[in-house]
């Protein structure tokens, strides 16, 4: 494995401070985890709670749940591919491929909203049932971390435009392609329990 | 392995074989089972299980491949946190099923 990988060498205490900014966005990455279990719970509880309204078996369309899925699986990678650029330097080759994630965050952004504008007009809105509820609930607060990714990739884009790659900005791509991996995996989640057993 | 190239002393994670690795990993762990859903050759409770088996597995490629767990400075605090939480999310969502459950009969 790494053979370079001697501390102290190059690691100067600027450095060594952004890794432990890195962690401590792990950690808040690992709570936000905990919010997600909580709502996951919350839903699994109300699975079968519908008070006679219409079932996500009845309304939810496939097709749609799995073009998002698998344009959040690309984004995942291609936010990987923008840090493989940061990590040769490259800060044009970095903005592209936060670009290209980006965009593909926005599509999954959408296909969202049209979905749950798709679900209402069926007639199964937030105050419907408690399966509804739990279930705007979980896949809504997903959706708004996506969204607010996009604005922090955004302003990161502006600011590797101005600074270029530093220390600083370095950590913050490390933590918003954590961020964004994360999101990815709450999605399978999602995809799986959600829709994948809803329409079992 | 991980080829780490070090640019004035950074450590910098991953290569691009990793992520290819992850990213294809993840769409045959997306297609599977998504072909066990639409068309049941298994039973209910073992669709369930294996496409849950099959998320989890997604979950620990991306850990590993996109996320580089396994790469971080000793000790790792980063898994020790990843676990706390895992921990609690267990004990949120087994918990919770197994009380609302109990409290429907």
């Amino acid at each position: 494995m790494a053979t370079n990988h001697d501390h102290g060498h190059g690691h100067d205490h600027h450095e060594e401070h952004e890794q432990l900014k890195v962690l401590g966005f792990w950690i808040f990455v690992v709570t936000d985890c905990v919010l997600f279990g909580t709502l996951f719970a919350t839903y699994a509880v109300m699975m079968n709670s519908f008070a006679g309204g219409p079932t996500g078996q009845e309304l939810f369309q496939l097709p749609g749940v799995i073009a998002s899925t698998f344009i959040l699986l690309t984004s995942s990678f291609t936010s990987g591919l923008a840090v493989l650029a940061m990590n040769k330097g490259n800060v044009k080759q970095l903005i592209a491929w936060l670009a290209v994630t980006g965009l593909l965050g926005l599509s999954f952004v959408v296909l969202e909203v049209t979905e749950f504008m798709h679900l209402m007009s069926e007639g199964a809105t937030m105050a419907t049932s408690g399966y509804w509820s739990a279930f705007y609930t979980l896949v809504g607060t997903h959706g708004l971390h996506v969204t607010l990714g996009l604005f922090w990739m955004t302003a990161l884009m502006m600011q590797l435009k101005r600074r270029g790659i530093s220390a600083v900005t370095r950590r913050k791509i490390t933590n918003f392609s954590l961020y964004w991996h994360f999101l990815d995996v709450v999605w399978i989640f999602l995809f799986t329990v959600v829709y994948l057993m809803g329409v079992m | 392995m991980a080829q780490h190239q070090n640019h004035g002393g950074h450590h910098s994670h991953g290569s691009m074989k990793e992520y290819v690795i992850g990213f294809i990993l993840s769409i045959v762990l997306t297609i599977i089972p998504l072909v066990l859903v639409m068309n049941p050759i298994l039973s209910k409770t073992a669709t369930v299980i294996s496409i849950l088996v099959m998320a989890v597995l997604q979950f620990v490629i991306q850990l590993v491949f996109f996320m580089h767990i396994r790469e971080g400075e000793k000790p790792r605090y980063n898994v020790q946190t990843l676990i706390l939480g895992l921990v609690i999310v267990f004990t949120i969502v087994a918990g919770s099923l197994w009380i609302m459950l109990f409290n429907k009969y």
